[in-house]
C-alpha cells in the first residue's frame, strides 16, 4: 500500500518536472535569447495553454503527500521553510508575469512582465534542482546538537545556506556546493527541455539557433552529470546499493544516457519533437534514478541519533490509504482524459493561436 | 511560542482572506457566465456570446490570481502549522488531495479551452467547457468545504496512541452534518457577490451613459440571480448553519449573538450593540426581544445560554470580533434582501433603468458582498477557536515546532507586499477590461 502511494507520487512528480519544466525552460530562453516581439510571442502562445494544468500537478501532488505521508509532509515543509515560501512568491510573480503582460499594450509594462516571467521561470528551474539535491544529501533530522535531540525525532529547521557552502558541514544549509551543483543540472537540463518544447510548438525563427544551444547546453550538462555522478559517493554513501540489488532498476540511468545521446543528434533530427522527446528521457531518468537511489528513505538523517523519514515511517492510516485508492484511480484516469482533449485540441504549432488578440 | 502563533494566525488569516476574494466570484460567475453561453446558444444573439466573452476575460484574471493565491494555501498547512497536519493529514489530507486530483485538475483543463479555444472546438464544445470549469469550481468548493467542515465538527476518525487522527468512515466525511448546510450557504452566498459584481457593471454603464444595452441585461440579469440567491443565503441556508452552531458549538452560539447572561424566556434579538468584555454586557444595546429564540428553536421560549455558563478558558478567544463579524453578515445580508427585491418591483414595473438612487445603491453595496463573505467566515473560524480541530486540538498545540517567529513575521510581510501588488493589478486590468465594454469582444 504505501510502495502503491510512493509509486504514485514520484510518478506525479516527475510529470510535475517534465509538463512545468517546459514552460521553467520556455521562460529562461525568453529572458535570454526572445529579442523580436513576434519570437516572444510564440514562445507565450507555445505555452499559454497549459502551464496553469501544469502547475495543478504541484498543487495536486502537494495534496497527495499531505494525505499518503503527513509526517513527511509536516516535517519537510516546516523545515524548508524560507525556500519553500520563496518558490512561492516565484510561482505568483511568474504567474503574474505570464498572464498579465498581454494585457496592456505599452512597452515599459512589458518589459517589466517579461524579466519577471524570465527570472522567475530561471530561479525556480534553479531552486528545483537545489530542492532535489536536499533530498538526496539528509538533513539533520531532530536538530542533534552534541548527541541531543533539539525537537522531536523527525523535525527540523534548515537556514538558507551556512557560511561554508559544505554539505558535510555540522549545521548544514539549503544551499551548498553540492545542491547548488544540482541546481545548475536542472537549469541546464530545463533549459534544453523548454528549447525543445519551442521547437516543437512553433514555427519562430529562433528554432535554429535553439538547436545549436541544445547542442552546447548538452555538452554542459553531460559534464556536469558526470561530475555529480562523481561526487555523488562522497554524499550518499552506498549510492548503488539499490541498483545492484535490483538490476532493473538500470534501466533509468539507462534513459539518462539516451536522452543525453539523442540530444547530440538534434541538428540532424526531421521530425521537431524529437529533441523534446530525449529531454523528457533524460529527466524522467534523471530524476527517477535520484530518488530510487535513497528508497525507500524519502529524507536522510545525517545523524546516527534519529531514523530517516522513510515510507514506512510517516505513512497515515491503512484505511484511509486504502480508500483514497479508488478515487484516486478514477481521478487519474480523468485527468489522462483531459490532457489528451487538451493536447488535441491545442495540437499542432501555436504561433497564431490568438491567444495574444483575446487577452 | 504564544508569539510565534500570533503570526501564524495573522499570515494565514491575511492570505485565506486574499485568497477567498477571487474563488467567490469565481463560483459565481461561473454559473452566469454558463446561463450568458447558453442563452446565445438559444437566441443565436451574437451580443450574448459578446457577454459571455467579456465576463469570461474578467473571469480569467479573477481566476488566474486566485490560483497563484491558492497555492500558498495548500502549502502552508506544511510550513506553518506542521503539527497540525501530521496529527490530522490522514484525515482532512483525504479531502484536500481529492480536490487536487478531482477538481484542480477539470478547472484548468478546461478554462485553457473556455478562454482560447472557442474558435477550435466549436460552440458546443465551448459551451460544455463553459460547464465543466462551474463544475471544477463548485467541486474545489465542496471539497474544502468538507476540510472546514472536519475541523468544525469532526466525524469518520479515530484517535490513536499518539494523539494522531485516522480516518475510519470515508463517507462520514461527506455526510458530516456541518457540511451540507455550509456548502449551501457559502455557495450561494458566491452567487450574491457575482450577482452583485453583474449588476454594479451593468448599472455603471447606464449611469455612465456608455454600453447601455448591455448595461440593461446585466441589471436585469444581476437582480433576478441577486433576488433569488440572496434570500436562499439567508432562508433556509443561513438560519440552518445557525441551527448548527447552536447544537453543535453553543459557546460559540452566545458569542456571536453575544449573549452574556442567560435569557430564560424570550431570547431578544439585538440589532446594535457593542460588547464590553470588562463589564460582560452590551453597551448601548438596541434589541427586540422573542426573536432570538424564535430563529433559533422555533418557539418563543427556549432557554438561550449565556456566556456565563461556561468557563472561561472554552470562550472564543475573540469575543468581540465574533459577534461583530456576525452582525455585519446578517445585516448586511438583509439590507440586500431589501435592495434586490426593491430592484425586481422596479424590473416588474419597467423602472428600474430610469431609477437612479436604485442604480446608485446597487453599485455602492457591491463591494460590501465580499465583505459579507469575509466576514461570514471570520465567525466560522472566530467561532472555532480556542480549537484547530473543534474539542479536540486546540489552536495553541498546531503550530510548526521549529520555525521561528521571525522567520514568520518575514514570510508574512512578503505576503503582504506581493499581495497589495496583486490586487492593485487586479484593479486596473479588470477596470480596463470595464471601461473598454463587451462590444469591443472579438
Ligand atoms: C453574501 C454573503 C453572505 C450573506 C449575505 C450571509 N452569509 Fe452567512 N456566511 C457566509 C456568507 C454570507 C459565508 C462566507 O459563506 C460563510 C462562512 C462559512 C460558511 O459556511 O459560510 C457564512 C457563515 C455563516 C454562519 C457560520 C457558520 C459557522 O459558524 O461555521 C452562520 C451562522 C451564518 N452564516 C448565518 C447567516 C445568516 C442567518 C444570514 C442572514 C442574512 C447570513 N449568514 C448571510
Ligand atoms: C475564505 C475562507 C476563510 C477565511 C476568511 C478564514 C479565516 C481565518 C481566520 C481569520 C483565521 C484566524 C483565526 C484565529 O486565529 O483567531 C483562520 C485560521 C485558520 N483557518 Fe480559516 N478561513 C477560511 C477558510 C478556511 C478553510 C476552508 C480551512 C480548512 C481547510 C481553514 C483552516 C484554517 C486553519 C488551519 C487556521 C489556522 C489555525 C487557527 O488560527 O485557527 N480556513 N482562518
Ligand atoms: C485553507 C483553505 C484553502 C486552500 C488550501 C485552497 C487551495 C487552493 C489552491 C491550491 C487553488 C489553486 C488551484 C489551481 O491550481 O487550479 C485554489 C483555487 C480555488 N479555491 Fe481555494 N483554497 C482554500 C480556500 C478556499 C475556499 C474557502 C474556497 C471556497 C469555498 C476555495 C475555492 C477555490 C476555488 C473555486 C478555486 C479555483 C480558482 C479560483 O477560483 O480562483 N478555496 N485554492
Amino acid at each position: 500500500m504505501e510502495l502503491f502511494w510512493y509509486i504514485a507520487l514520484i510518478t506525479m512528480l516527475t510529470i510535475y518536472v517534465i509538463l512545468d519544466g517546459y514552460d521553467f525552460g520556455a521562460g529562461i530562453i525568453y529572458l535570454f535569447f526572445a529579442k523580436k516581439e513576434k519570437d516572444k510571442k510564440a514562445i507565450m502562445n507555445a505555452i499559454g495553454p497549459f502551464w496553469d494544468a501544469n502547475e495543478v500537478w504541484l498543487v495536486a501532488g502537494g495534496g497527495v503527500l499531505f494525505f499518503t505521508f503527513p509526517k513527511l509532509y509536516a516535517a519537510a515543509f516546516s523545515g524548508f521553510y524560507l525556500p519553500l515560501i520563496m518558490i512561492l512568491w516565484l510561482i505568483i510573480l511568474r504567474a503574474i508575469g505570464i498572464e498579465l503582460r498581454a494585457q496592456i499594450d505599452n512597452k515599459l509594462w512589458h518589459i517589466i512582465w517579461d524579466k519577471t516571467f524570465g527570472v522567475a521561470s530561471l530561479l525556480l528551474a534553479l531552486f528545483f534542482g537545489i530542492a532535489l539535491g536536499n533530498i538526496v544529501r539528509g538533513v539533520n533530522l531532530g536538530g542533534v546538537v552534541d548527541g541531543v535531540s533539539a525537537y522531536e525525532p523527525h523535525y527540523f529547521f534548515l537556514p538558507l545556506w551556512n557560511p561554508s557552502f559544505s554539505p558535510h558541514a555540522e549545521t548544514l544549509g539549503v544551499i551548498d556546493w553540492f545542491t547548488l551543483l544540482l541546481g545548475l543540472i536542472g537549469v541546464i537540463s530545463l533549459t534544453i527541455h523548454g528549447a525543445g518544447w519551442i521547437i516543437f510548438k512553433t514555427n519562430s525563427d529562433l528554432n535554429a539557433r535553439l538547436k545549436r544551444l541544445i547542442f552546447r547546453l548538452n555538452i554542459v550538462l553531460l559534464v556536469l552529470s558526470l561530475f555529480s555522478l562523481l561526487v555523488w559517493g562522497s554524499i550518499v554513501p552506498n549510492p548503488f546499493g539499490n541498483f545492484i540489488n535490483h538490476p532493473l532498476l538500470f534501466i533509468f540511468p539507462l534513459l539518462t544516457a539516451v536522452g543525453i545521446a539523442g540530444l547530440f543528434k538534434i541538428q540532424g533530427f526531421k521530425k521537431d519533437w524529437n529533441g523534446f522527446l530525449f529531454s523528457t528521457l533524460f529527466l524522467i531518468g534523471g530524476l527517477v534514478s535520484t530518488v530510487v537511489a535513497i528508497f525507500p528513505k524519502f529524507l536522510p538523517s545525517t545523524n546516527k541519533i534519529n531514523p530517516s523519514l522513510t515510507l514506512h515511517n510517516t505513512s497515515a492510516g491503512h484505511y484511509g490509504l486504502s480508500v483514497g485508492m479508488s478515487w484516486f484511480i478514477f481521478g487519474i484516469i480523468l485527468v489522462i482524459g483531459y490532457l489528451i482533449f487538451q493536447y488535441r485540441v491545442f495540437s499542432g504549432k501555436l504561433d497564431d493561436i490568438g491567444y495574444s488578440e483575446k487577452h | 511560542m504564544e508569539d510565534m502563533l500570533f503570526y501564524d494566525r495573522l499570515q494565514f488569516a491575511f492570505t485565506i482572506s486574499f485568497h477567498y476574494l477571487f474563488p467567490v466570484l469565481t463560483m459565481g460567475l461561473s454559473l452566469i457566465i454558463v446561463y450568458f453561453k447558453w442563452k446565445y446558444l438559444r437566441t443565436k444573439e451574437e451580443k450574448y456570446n459578446k457577454i459571455a466573452k467579456f465576463w469570461m476575460r474578467i473571469f480569467g484574471v479573477n481566476f488566474a490570481i486566485g490560483v497563484v493565491t491558492g497555492i500558498p494555501m495548500e502549502f502552508q498547512f506544511g510550513t506553518n502549522w506542521a503539527k497540525f497536519s501530521e496529527m490530522t493529514g490522514g484525515v482532512i489530507g483525504q479531502t484536500l488531495a481529492m480536490e487536487g486530483v478531482l477538481s484542480f485538475f477539470l478547472e484548468s483543463s478546461f478554462i485553457g479551452i473556455f478562454l482560447f479555444g472557442e474558435k477550435l472546438v466549436g460552440q458546443k464544445v465551448h459551451f460544455l467547457s463553459a460547464i465543466l470549469v462551474f463544475l471544477g469550481t463548485w467541486l474545489s468548493g465542496l471539497f474544502i468545504m468538507a476540510t472546514n467542515a472536519w475541523m468544525q465538527h469532526p466525524v469518520g476518525f479515530t484517535t490513536l496512541e499518539n494523539g494522531n487522527f485516522v480516518l475510519s468512515g470515508f463517507s462520514e466525511l461527506f455526510t458530516n452534518p456541518w457540511l451540507v448546510p455550509a456548502y449551501l450557504h457559502n455557495q450561494t452566498a458566491a452567487v450574491v457577490t457575482a450577482s452583485f459584481v453583474v449588476t454594479a457593471v451593468g448599472a455603471f454603464y447606464l449611469l455612465n451613459k456608455q454600453h447601455q444595452e448591455y448595461g440593461k441585461i446585466f441589471v436585469k440579469t444581476g437582480v433576478i440571480f441577486g433576488l433569488i440567491s440572496s434570500v436562499i443565503v439567508a432562508f433556509p441556508t443561513g438560519d440552518w448553519n445557525a441551527k448548527n452552531v447552536v447544537k453543535y458549538q453553543p459557546i460559540t452560539f452566545a458569542a456571536m449573538e453575544g449573549v452574556f447572561e442567560t435569557q430564560s424566556t424570550d431570547g431578544e434579538i439585538v440589532l446594535i450593540g457593542q460588547p464590553n468584555m470588562k463589564t460582560m454586557s452590551l453597551d448601548n444595546k438596541l434589541a427586540v426581544p422573542g426573536v432570538l429564540s424564535f430563529l433559533t428553536y422555533r418557539n418563543f421560549d427556549t432557554e438561550i445560554k449565556g456566556l456565563n455558563e461556561y468557563p472561561k478558558k472554552d470562550w472564543p478567544t475573540n469575543v468581540p470580533g465574533l459577534y461583530y463579524a456576525y452582525h455585519i453578515m446578517v445585516g448586511l445580508g438583509t439590507l440586500f434582501i431589501g435592495l434586490f427585491f426593491i430592484a425586481i418591483i422596479l424590473l416588474w414595473r419597467k423602472k428600474l433603468y430610469q431609477t437612479k438612487w436604485v442604480l446608485w445603491s446597487l453599485l455602492i453595496l457591491s463591494p460590501f458582498s465580499y465583505v459579507t463573505n469575509i466576514t461570514g467566515w471570520y465567525v466560522a473560524e472566530l467561532g472555532r477557536q480556542p480549537w484547530l480541530v473543534y474539542g479536540l486540538l486546540p489552536t495553541s498545540a498546531g503550530g510548526s515546532p521549529t520555525v521561528s517567529s521571525g522567520n514568520t513575521l518575514f514570510t508574512l510581510l512578503g505576503f503582504v507586499g506581493l499581495y497589495f501588488l496583486l490586487g492593485l493589478l487586479f484593479l486596473i486590468l479588470v477596470g480596463k477590461i470595464i471601461f473598454k465594454g463587451p462590444e469591443t469582444q472579438k
